[in-house]
C-alpha cells in the first residue's frame, strides 16, 4: 500500500523547541522592558543617569563615609568644625543613633525595667507570627491569645503596679514602644468597631443607622490633630480641677475612635460590592441576621477590601507621629527631641542621620504590612485574576 | 483571684485617672505625693533635654531638682513632664504640674491674665544676631547690618522684634522667612542670608550645627528682653515663696562661694552670712519659717550646685554651648543676677 509509505502522519510528537534566543534571557527582557520604543530608551537612559549620579552619593553618605563609633559630637566633626575628619567631609553620624538607641526604642522607660517592653515584644512576635502563617495550627486559640489575653499581659508588663512590678507611668514611655502601643490598640479596636459601624450604617433600624452615620461623619469631619488637641487641652479644663486623665489613654481613645470611623467606611465599601443574591441566598437558607453577616457576607466583604483595610492600618501607623503635638514622644518625636535638645551631639550631620534612621524604621514596618497584605490577597485570590 | 481583680482595678485606676493636686496648698500636696511634678521643654539645648541614659538635663531641669532638694532634702524626688509651647499653661492651670520651668518669658500678660506667678529669672535671654565672619568681615555690631538678608522663623515674636529694631534704627533689611527652625538653619548655613536671628541662647545651639562653627559670630546687641524663669499658679503664696527662695538661695550660694564640693566644710565657716545661709546658726528658724528644713540650702547645693555651677555645667564652659555669663553673671560681677538676702 503506497499510502503507508507516505509519512504525512506523525508517529511521534515534536519536541518542544526552546524559545528563540531573541525572546528569552536577560538581554531580551532588557530590550522588551527598557528599550522597546525610542521614548522608552530615552527614559531608561535618563533614569540610569539619575541613579548613577545619586546612588553612589547616597551609599557613600550612608555607609562608606559614615562614622560608626564615637563618644560625642567631636567624632562627627571636620577639622574646621573642631574635630578630626578632613574638611568637606559629609556622612552619617551613626554613633548618635547607637548611643540613643535605647531611647529611640523605649523613650525614658527606666533602664532597669526595660526587660518588660522587650518581653512584651517577644510575646507579641511569638503570637503574631503563627497567626500570620496560614499553615500554623491552633488558629482559634492563637487568635484568642493575641486579641484577648495579650492586651492584659502587655498592660501589666508595661504599666506594672501589680505582681511586684514597679509602676511605670506613661509619661516615661516613648519611642517605638509608644508607636507600637498606639498602632496596636488602634488596629485591634478599629476593626471590630468599624464592622459594627458599617453594619449600623446599612441597618434598617433608624436609630442605629442615625447614630452610626452621625458618629462616622463627625469623626471623619475633623482632623486627627484636632481630636488630639481637644483631648489634650480642652478636656483638662472641663473636668473638675485635680483630675487628669492619663495622656496616653487620651491619645489611645482618640486614635481608636478616629480609625474606627475610617475603617467603617472601608468595610461598607466591601459590603456594597456583595451582590444582592448573596443576601437573598442566606435569607432563603433561613439564616438569622448575625449568621447571615458572619457566615456569608462579612467573609466575602472583608477579603474584598483587604487593600483598603491595610491601607488604613498603614496610615494609622504613620499618624501615630501626630501625638508629638500633645507632648507624647513616639519614635519620630524622640528622634526630634534628641536632635533639637541635645548639645552633646549637635553637628551638621546629626539631624539627617536621626531622620534617616526614623524613616528606615517606619519603612520596615509599613513595607512589611504591605507585603503581607499582598500575600493574603494572592492566597485568597480576591483580585479575580484571569 | 480576688487579689488579681483588685490589682487589675487598681492599675486601671492608676493609669486612667491620675488625681493630682490643684488645691491652694501645693506644698502639702507635693509632700503628700512625695515628689515635685515639673513641666519642662520637650527639647531645648542647655535648658532641658534627655541625655544618653534618658535622664533630663539642663538649667530648667536643675532648677526643679533644686526645689525638690529644698522640700525633700533629695534632688531626685522630682518628675518631669515634657511640654510644648502650646500646652504648658494648661498643664500648670489644671494642676498637672507644680512648677512650670520651661524657658518661659516673664510678661505682664502671663503674670496677670494667665494667672501665673513668676518666681524669678533663671536666665536673661534676648534676641540677637549671628553672622558669618568670613562672609561679612569687619562687622561687629548689629547696627552695621543695614541692607542685610536675615534668616528668621515665621510666626514668632522674633519676626516682629526684628522689624521693630530695623525700623527704629532707620535701616533697611531683607527678611528671609522660614516656617521651620531646621529650614532656617540649613538656609543660613548654605549662605542664603547674611545674618540669622533668634534668641541668643538658641544662636549658640544653632552655631554647633553649622558646617564651620568657628566662622560664626554672635553679635553683642540684644534687641528684645526675654527674661526666662520658673512660674507657679497664682494664689498659693507659700509655694511661690519656696520656689522664689530656692532661686535666691542658688544665687546667694554662688555669691558666698558655697559649691557642691565645699558645702560640707562651709557649714563650719565663721562668716555669719554663710552660717545663716546654710542654717548652721544656733536656733535658726529661716528654713522652718519657709516650710522646709533648716538645712535646705545645704540640700539644694548638694543636689545641683550653686547657680554658677548649674549655668556652667549646662550652657557655659562645661557644655558644648559655651555661652558666656554676660548679663547672667552675679551683680557683683557686673551682671543682673541679684539674690535677695537670706536673713
Amino acid at each position: 500500500m503506497q499510502e503507508h509509505d507516505m509519512s504525512w502522519v506523525r508517529t511521534e510528537m515534536t519536541l518542544a523547541q526552546t524559545a528563540p534566543r531573541s525572546q528569552v534571557g536577560p538581554g531580551a527582557w532588557i530590550r522588551r522592558s527598557l528599550f522597546s520604543t525610542p521614548t522608552d530608551s530615552v527614559m531608561t537612559i535618563l533614569a540610569a543617569l539619575v541613579v548613577a549620579w545619586a546612588l553612589p552619593q547616597i551609599l557613600n553618605w550612608l555607609f562608606f563615609s559614615a562614622i560608626w563609633s564615637g563618644a560625642d559630637r567631636t567624632a562627627c566633626l571636620t577639622t574646621e568644625q573642631g574635630g578630626q575628619l578632613p574638611a568637606g567631609w559629609s556622612g552619617a553620624c551613626w554613633p548618635f543613633v547607637t548611643s540613643r538607641f535605647g531611647q529611640f526604642m523605649f523613650g525614658r522607660y527606666p533602664l532597669e525595667e526595660r526587660w518588660r517592653p522587650i518581653l512584651t515584644g517577644i510575646i507579641f512576635v511569638a503570637l503574631i507570627v503563627p497567626l500570620m502563617i496560614p499553615r500554623a495550627p491552633f488558629k482559634r486559640l492563637n487568635a484568642i491569645l493575641f486579641f484577648v489575653v495579650f492586651p492584659f499581659i502587655a498592660f501589666f508588663l508595661l504599666v506594672g503596679g501589680a505582681f511586684g512590678l514597679r509602676f511605670v507611668e506613661t509619661p516615661l514611655w516613648g519611642g517605638l514602644l509608644v508607636t507600637l502601643v498606639i498602632s496596636y490598640v488602634g488596629i485591634v479596636t478599629s476593626l471590630p468597631i468599624g464592622i459594627l459601624l458599617a453594619l449600623g450604617r446599612r441597618s434598617k433600624m433608624p436609630a442605629v443607622k442615625l447614630l452610626s452615620v452621625v458618629f462616622i461623619e463627625t469623626v471623619r469631619g475633623v482632623p486627627l490633630v484636632v481630636v488630639l488637641f481637644m483631648a489634650s487641652f480642652m478636656l483638662p479644663l472641663f473636668v473638675p480641677p485635680g483630675v487628669t486623665f492619663d495622656k496616653l489613654l487620651r491619645a489611645l481613645i482618640g486614635v481608636a475612635l478616629f480609625s474606627s470611623a475610617y475603617m467603617a467606611e472601608v468595610i461598607r465599601g466591601g459590603l456594597q460590592a456583595i451582590p444582592k443574591g448573596q443576601y437573598e441566598g442566606a435569607d432563603s437558607l433561613g439564616l438569622g441576621y448575625w449568621q447571615k453577616m458572619g457566615l456569608i457576607v462579612m467573609p466575602q466583604a472583608l477579603t474584598l477590601v483587604i487593600p483598603g483595610i491595610v491601607n488604613s492600618f498603614i496610615s494609622l501607623f504613620k499618624d501615630t507621629t501626630l501625638v508629638l503635638i500633645i507632648s507624647m514622644f513616639d519614635l519620630l518625636g524622640v528622634v526630634k527631641q534628641n536632635i533639637s535638645g541635645d548639645p552633646t551631639w549637635a553637628t551638621p550631620q546629626t539631624a539627617k542621620t536621626g531622620y534617616v534612621f526614623a524613616a528606615a524604621v517606619f519603612w520596615i514596618f509599613c513595607f512589611g504590612m504591605s507585603r503581607y497584605s499582598q500575600y493574603m490577597e494572592r492566597r485568597l485570590d480576591t483580585g479575580h485574576k484571569r | 483571684m480576688k487579689h488579681i481583680a483588685i490589682s487589675v482595678l487598681g492599675a486601671a485606676a492608676a493609669i486612667g485617672l491620675m488625681a493630682s493636686a490643684a488645691s491652694a496648698d501645693t506644698l502639702s500636696d507635693v509632700k503628700a505625693k512625695g515628689f515635685v511634678q515639673c513641666g519642662v521643654n520637650t527639647g531645648l539645648a542647655g535648658f532641658s533635654a534627655p541625655n544618653d541614659k534618658g535622664e533630663w538635663t539642663g538649667i530648667d531641669v536643675d532648677f526643679c531638682r533644686a526645689v525638690a532638694a529644698a522640700v525633700f532634702g533629695d534632688g531626685t524626688k522630682v518628675k518631669f513632664t515634657g511640654l510644648s509651647a502650646k500646652d504648658r499653661f494648661t498643664a500648670l492651670q489644671s494642676g498637672e504640674i507644680d512648677i512650670l520651668s520651661r524657658n518661659t518669658t516673664w510678661t505682664i500678660n502671663r503674670d496677670t491674665a494667665l494667672g501665673l506667678n513668676f518666681a524669678g529669672v533663671t536666665y536673661y535671654d534676648g534676641q540677637g544676631f549671628m553672622i558669618n565672619s568670613k562672609k561679612l568681615p569687619g562687622v561687629n555690631s548689629a547696627l552695621q547690618l543695614s541692607g542685610a538678608a536675615i534668616c528668621v522663623q515665621s510666626g514668632t515674636t522674633t519676626e516682629l522684634n526684628l522689624a521693630d529694631y530695623f525700623k527704629a534704627n532707620k535701616m533697611e533689611y531683607n527678611p528671609v522667612v522660614f516656617e521651620k527652625f531646621e529650614e532656617a538653619n540649613a538656609a543660613y548655613d548654605a549662605g542664603r542670608c547674611d545674618a540669622y536671628t533668634t534668641d541668643q541662647s538658641g544662636l549658640y545651639a544653632v552655631r554647633l550645627q553649622m558646617s564651620s562653627p568657628n566662622d560664626h559670630v554672635v553679635l553683642p546687641e540684644i534687641i528684645s528682653k526675654e527674661p526666662l524663669g520658673p512660674s507657679v499658679r497664682q494664689g498659693d503664696d507659700k509655694w511661690l515663696d519656696i520656689v522664689k527662695w530656692t532661686y535666691f538661695a542658688l544665687l546667694n550660694a554662688e555669691e558666698a562661694g558655697v559649691t557642691q564640693a565645699n558645702v560640707d566644710e562651709m557649714k563650719n565657716s565663721d562668716n555669719p552670712d554663710i552660717k545663716r545661709l546654710l542654717g548652721s546658726e544656733a536656733e535658726t528658724k529661716i528654713g522652718t519659717d519657709l516650710g522646709v528644713s533648716n538645712d535646705w540650702v545645704v540640700n539644694i547645693v548638694k543636689a545641683t550646685g550653686n547657680y554658677g555651677e548649674i549655668f556652667e555645667r549646662n550652657v557655659g564652659q562645661g557644655s558644648p554651648l559655651k555661652i558666656a555669663r554676660g548679663i547672667n553673671a552675679l551683680w557683683t560681677k557686673g551682671g543682673l543676677q541679684y539674690g535677695m538676702p537670706i536673713r
